[in-house]
C-alpha cells in the first residue's frame, strides 16, 4: 500500500511517474480512513462512490492529456474533505448538528464545486463543532474529534475535522470556515497552514451560515504554496454571493515591513506560545524582513465585540431552521446552538438592541479603523492565534466563557474583514503543535503566502504528520 | 453595567422569542451562563464611541447589481422539496397557524 503524499507537487509527481493512479491513491487514503476514523472521529460521512468516480475521471485525464493535465485541472487527483458545513450534492451534511443528521442537499456550494471542477477528488465530510459553534469540536453532536498529534487534546475547532484529517493523513487538503479562529485554531494546533480569506474574497454560496458579516470560507493545508494554490481555485465571483469582488489582489514587495501589536503580548500568553512568536519574528528579520512594535489599543475589546456581533447574527441565520422544508425541528438544537440564539436573541430585543448590538458594531468600526491605519505603515501584522497550546479535552467544555476567550488573538482579522494566515512553526515541551498567525490589509493573500514560503525556506520547514 | 444579570423571565421571554422551549433545568443553567457572558461583554461601555458610526459590514460595497436574467441552473420543484417527507401535492405541509374562527 502507498503511503499518502503530503504535498499538491508530491502527489503530482508520483502520478506522472506512474507511482500510483488517483485511483490507488483513493485506496490508500480510504484504507488509512478505515483504519483509524473510529479511533479519532473525524470523518462524519465517508463518500467512496463519489470519490471512485471522481478517481477515475482524473485518472482518464491523465492518460489522455499526459503531463499537461493540470494546466486544465490544477488540482488533479488531490484528495480533499469538506467540512461538514460545505453542501455536497447527493452527499450528507450535517453542520456537525442532529438537525441535519439526514439532510442530503440537491446542489452543492460554489468552492465545492470548482475545487471539483479542478480536478481534486473528495474522500467525505468532516466533523465539526455543530453549526461551527465552538473552539474544540466538543460541541459537536456527534461526538468530539481527537487531536492525531495526542488523543487527550483537542485539535482545535471549529473546523476540528479539518485540521486533524491532514495530521492524520485522510486527505491532502481540507475545506473550513473561519467566522473567529475556527480555521486558524485547527492549523495552529495541528501543524498545519491555515487561511482565513478576506472577507468577499470567497463565495459563501452553499455554506451553512453561522455569523454572515463575520464567515470567511478557507481551507487548510501542509505548505503555503499548498494553501495559494487552492485559494487561487477557490476565490472570485460566482454571482451568487455579492459580497464577492474580483478584487486586485497586490503583489508582494521585496522589502516587507510587519509590525507587532503589543496588545497580543500581554497577560495570558502561555509563555511558550510567546517564545514561539517571538522566534519566528527573529527568523523573519534574518531574512530581511523588518519588524516595527505598534499599537491597537481597541482590539483588546475585540472578543467583547465578536460575542455581540456573531450571537446575534446567529441566532438570525438559525431562525431557519423549522423543520418544515429539510432538517428536524428546533428542539433538537444542541446545547450551545441555544445559548447563542438565546444570547443573540437577547442583545437584539427591545431594550438592550442600544446597549449591546449597536455599542458592539460602533466598536467593532473603531477596531476596523485602528487595522486600517496600521497597515498604513505596515504590510502585515504577526500575533499568535489562541494564547495557548492545546489543550486537553473536557479542560473548558464546562465553562463557555473560558472556551469563548479561546479566540481572543483570532477576532481581529475577523471583525475587519482581513486575511490571515495560521503557519506552523514548532512543537511545544509536551510535543504539541505550535504556530503563529500573519494578518495583512483586505486581498494581501499573496503578500502573506510569499511570507508563509519566506518563512518555510528560513527555517528548513518540512510537511509533517502525526504517527498514528 | 448594573443591567447585565439576567433573571428567570428574562431567559423565558428570550426563549420565547427565539421559539426555543426549554426545561426548568435549562432556564437555570441559561440564566447563569447567559449572565456571566453579558456581564463579561459590558465592558464595552467603557469605550467612548461618541460620533463613531456602526459597522454592520466590512466590504464597503453597496447596491450590487446582476443583469437580470433567470438563471437555468435553480432547483427543480421536486430538488427543493427532497428535504422532507411533509409534503402534499407538491407543497411543504406546515402546521396550521389559524383555526377556523379566524377566517
Amino acid at each position: 500500500m502507498i503511503e499518502p503524499p503530503l504535498t499538491i507537487s508530491q502527489t503530482h509527481e508520483g502520478l506522472f511517474k506512474k507511482d500510483y493512479s488517483v485511483v490507488e491513491l483513493v485506496d490508500s487514503y480510504l484504507e488509512r480512513i478505515e483504519k483509524y476514523n473510529a479511533k479519532l472521529n473525524i470523518f462524519l460521512t465517508v463518500s467512496d462512490s463519489v470519490a471512485y468516480t471522481q478517481a477515475k475521471k482524473a485518472d482518464k485525464a491523465i492518460s489522455e492529456l499526459g503531463n499537461s493535465a493540470i494546466e486544465k485541472y490544477p488540482l488533479l487527483g488531490c484528495i480533499v474533505a469538506h467540512k461538514d458545513l460545505f453542501l455536497t450534492k447527493g452527499v450528507r451534511t450535517t453542520a456537525g448538528s442532529k438537525v441535519l443528521t439526514d439532510y442530503i442537499p440537491a446542489y452543492s456550494s460554489t468552492v465545492v464545486s470548482r475545487i471539483e471542477k479542478a480536478g481534486a477528488v473528495m474522500v467525505g465530510k468532516l466533523n465539526c463543532d455543530a453549526w461551527a459553534h465552538g473552539s474544540s469540536g466538543e460541541n459537536s453532536d456527534f461526538s468530539p474529534t481527537k487531536n492525531p498529534w495526542n488523543l487527550e487534546y483537542t485539535p482545535g475547532g471549529s473546523s476540528s475535522g479539518s485540521g486533524a484529517a491532514l495530521a492524520a493523513n485522510m486527505c491532502l487538503i481540507a475545506t473550513g470556515t473561519d467566522t473567529c479562529g475556527s480555521i486558524r485554531l485547527p492549523a495552529n494546533y495541528c501543524y498545519l497552514f491555515g487561511l482565513k480569506p478576506t472577507y468577499g474574497a470567497v463565495s459563501r454560496f452553499g455554506v451553512v451560515a453561522m455569523a454572515s458579516s463575520l464567515d470567511s470560507i478557507g481551507h487548510l493545508a501542509r505548505t503555503a504554496s499548498d494553501t495559494e494554490k487552492v485559494f487561487n481555485i477557490t476565490k472570485g465571483e460566482d454571482q451568487r454571493d455579492s459580497t464577492v469582488t474580483n478584487s486586485e489582489f497586490p503583489k508582494p514587495k521585496a522589502k516587507v515591513k510587519i509590525g507587532i501589536p503589543k496588545e497580543f503580548f500581554v497577560g495570558g500568553l502561555e509563555k511558550e506560545v510567546e517564545i514561539c512568536v517571538l522566534d519566528a519574528i527573529r527568523t523573519l528579520k534574518k531574512a530581511g524582513v523588518e519588524f516595527i512594535e505598534i499599537s491597537l489599543p481597541t482590539t483588546k475589546h475585540a472578543i467583547s465585540v465578536y460575542y455581540v456581533i456573531q450571537p446575534a447574527e446567529v441566532s438570525s441565520n438559525l431562525g431557519r431552521y423549522d423543520g418544515t422544508r429539510y432538517g428536524a425541528g428546533r428542539e433538537t438544537f444542541g446545547d450551545e446552538a441555544k445559548r447563542r440564539i438565546m444570547l443573540g436573541t437577547y442583545v437584539l430585543s427591545a431594550g438592550y438592541y442600544d446597549a449591546y448590538y449597536l455599542k458592539a458594531m460602533k466598536v467593532r468600526t473603531k477596531i476596523r479603523e485602528e487595522v486600517d491605519r496600521a497597515f498604513e505603515k505596515v504590510d502585515a501584522i504577526i500575533a499568535p492565534v489562541a494564547p495557548s497550546e492545546p489543550f486537553k479535552l473536557g479542560e473548558k467544555v464546562s465553562d463557555p466563557l473560558k472556551m469563548y476567550l479561546t479566540d481572543i488573538f483570532a477576532a481581529t482579522a475577523n471583525l475587519s474583514g482581513i486575511p490571515s494566515l495560521a503557519v506552523p512553526s514548532g512543537f511545544s515541551k509536551k510535543n504539541l503543535p505550535l504556530g503563529f498567525q500573519l494578518m495583512g490589509p483586505r486581498f494581501s493573500e499573496y503578500v502573506l503566502f510569499e511570507l508563509g514560503k519566506l518563512y518555510e525556506r528560513s527555517t528548513s520547514y518540512k510537511p509533517r504528520v502525526a504517527n498514528l | 453595567m448594573a443591567m447585565s444579570k439576567l433573571n428567570k423571565k428574562d431567559v423565558e421571554y428570550v426563549a420565547r422569542l427565539a421559539k426555543l422551549s426549554l426545561g426548568q433545568k435549562e432556564i437555570l443553567k441559561y440564566q447563569k451562563q447567559l449572565s456571566e457572558i453579558v456581564s463579561y461583554v459590558s465592558e464595552l461601555s467603557e469605550v467612548d464611541t461618541s460620533n463613531v458610526e456602526p459597522t454592520s459590514q466590512t466590504t464597503g460595497l453597496t447596491d450590487v447589481y446582476r443583469l437580470d436574467e433567470l438563471s437555468s441552473d435553480g432547483l427543480t420543484q421536486n430538488e427543493a422539496l427532497s428535504g422532507t417527507e411533509k409534503i402534499h401535492n407538491g407543497y411543504f405541509v406546515v402546521p396550521q397557524i389559524l383555526d377556523k374562527g379566524d377566517r
